[in-house]
């Protein structure tokens, strides 16, 4: 049972070695007691949610503000809702997020198709960078990445 | 307005995008005069981080001016210059009146355990980035400080993350006079937590990397020993005996998840993604420290979890510090050693790049081709 109200400072010795200097996050944190008010804080006004904001199920209310830079859409985005069903404590919940994102790479393939813009994957790897200053090693890459495809190709054929 | 756009692993563009608005009383528009790329935009850039949505704007190291502001704002006033720190506080809640500033409860509703951070994914509270012309600075009273006037607007940006983390990564080590202190990682905030180290007194400080061209670099920049950990057998054995056979009395991992050194947590950090990256560094300082030493960290890592010798805390009886940085609390004291001359931030740029070449630029760091420590992003030639 928990003890009501004060009563546990009744208990013989309760505090008397209590240091305040003792605080090992100092100087990270000048330590005020207010963690024991919890949440009951003054909170600024509440910024109007005008998109879809999935939020963590840690905590019981949405933050007054919040970003509202890419809603959560498509076939990656009933991922992420699935995923914050669950709490920041379960792989359910980071798992299907990175799923999730390798996913919303292809849709954004496919919007870039469906907008008639071909993605310029050489300029936006900047590929070009590395041509002028890492010709070698770019060339090694490309090289490895050739013949590690053809291996996997041999190999599928060889199984079918 | 022209941004810097997240396409996937490895894929960034430069785009067209709405200019930002005012969604909250609070909030501020700034125009983005410089922005940085910072080492842990690289984790998203390597598609480290869960919940990096394609679309996203990166960027949460800028200065600018204030183009626009809401109606509960009163410290700033359009046209001042400001400096804004990384991460996004509300100056109410508990954590932020205690001076945990990067902790704040009232700016991320999509994970409690990190608060707000500028264009750093949707697990960090999805705001776009400063990696483009204009931002949106929500509580805009609390974090952005106005530019002194006689400051190099490249010092002033660096205020934004760089020098302060890599102050807090010396300061959470709680260096004693005398102390051997330790870094994992010469990247830019390495080599600034190297510098900031000798702020505190210790007799010797020692950078470990694997780049040489870097390691020279913080020889030269921070004025500390450094060691490449390959041209070593092991860099434990090697710190130990460099130490008297004691340890470190302070290590601090200024790497994070995308460490090399051992193969195991590469394999099961990096390739695999079965643990958040590659702890190694983290593994090393664990294992660096003296018995009752202090390993400070502030490398990034992802969640959910790392794999690290937690054993060896215990029977060493390890402090383990860390923290998000709290660039707001360690401004003040920061701006004075900048405007003093006994820190030169700018001192770490090499290379001064458009926004328009944002692809390059990423490239760049990430590969870390042409000698590259630290990349500006100029969003306008204007500036």
């Amino acid at each position: 049972m928990e003890p009501s109200n004060e009563d546990y400072k009744l208990i013989p010795g309760w505090g008397m070695d209590a240091d305040p200097e003792n605080e090992p996050t100092y100087p990270m944190k000048k330590y005020t007691g207010d963690d024991h008010n919890r949440i009951h804080y003054e909170r600024s006004d509440q910024q109007p949610e005008l998109v879809e904001i999935l939020r963590s199920n840690e905590r019981p209310a949405i933050t007054r503000v919040f970003g509202t830079s890419v809603p959560p859409s498509g076939f990656s985005g009933m991922i992420r809702r699935y995923a914050f069903q669950h709490s920041e404590d379960r792989y359910r919940h980071w798992i299907p997020l990175i799923l999730a994102d390798r996913i919303n790479m292809l849709e954004g393939l496919i919007e870039d198709f469906k907008k008639g813009q071909i993605p310029n994957i050489i300029k936006e790897r900047g590929l070009a960078v590395e041509w002028k200053h890492n010709r070698a090693g770019l060339i090694r890459k490309a090289v490895a990445v050739t013949l590690a495809s053809l291996v996997l190709v041999s190999l599928f054929k060889r199984k079918k | 307005m022209l941004a810097m756009n997240y396409r996937g692993p490895y894929r960034v563009r430069a785009v067209q995008k709405p200019v930002p608005e005012i969604l909250h009383p609070e909030d501020a528009i700034i125009r983005v005069t410089r922005t940085c790329i910072c080492g842990s935009d690289l984790h998203l850039y390597h598609g480290m981080v869960p919940d990096t949505r394609v679309g996203s704007t990166f960027g949460h190291e800028f200065t600018g001016i204030v183009e626009e502001i809401g109606p509960l704002v009163q410290k700033l006033k359009i046209g001042d210059q400001v400096l804004v720190p990384f991460n996004i506080a509300c100056g109410k809640c508990n954590f932020c009146k205690q001076g945990l500033f990067g902790n704040c409860h009232e700016s991320n509703p999509m994970a409690t355990a990190v608060g707000g951070i500028f264009g750093y994914s949707h697990t960090a509270g999805g705001f776009d980035g400063g990696q483009a012309e204009y931002v949106r600075v929500p509580y805009a009273d609390v974090g952005p400080t106005v530019i002194p006037a006689e400051m190099d607007p490249d010092d002033a940006v660096l205020l934004t993350d760089v020098v302060p983390t890599g102050y807090q990564a010396a300061e959470m080590g709680g260096i004693k006079e005398g102390d051997t202190v330790v870094i994992f990682g010469a990247g830019p905030i390495g080599i600034m937590a190297a510098r900031c180290a000798w702020f505190f007194g210790p007799s010797r400080v020692i950078i470990i990397d694997h780049i040489d061209y870097r390691l020279e670099f913080a020889k030269n920049y921070a004025k500390c020993e450094a060691y490449n950990f390959k041209e070593m057998e092991d860099p434990v054995v090697f710190l130990k005996k460099t130490t008297d056979w004691y340890g470190a009395d302070v290590c601090i991992d200024c790497v994070g998840c995308e460490a090399e050194g051992n193969t195991l947590q590469t394999f099961s950090g990096r390739v695999t993604l079965l643990q958040a990256g590659a702890a190694t560094a983290l593994q090393w300082a664990i294992n660096s420290v003296k018995k009752g030493g202090i390993v400070s960290v502030v490398g990034v890592y992802g969640p959910p979890f790392n794999l690290v010798p937690f054993g060896n805390i215990v029977n060493k009886g390890i402090t383990i510090r860390a923290n998000q940085t709290s660039v707001k609390r360690l401004l003040p004291k920061l701006i004075d050693h900048v405007m003093s001359g006994r820190l030169d931030p700018k001192g770490l740029i090499t290379h001064r790049i458009p926004l328009e070449e944002v692809s390059e630029a990423y490239r760049l760091f990430s590969s870390k081709l042409d000698n590259c420590i630290k990349t500006v992003l100029i969003p306008s030639a204007k500036h």
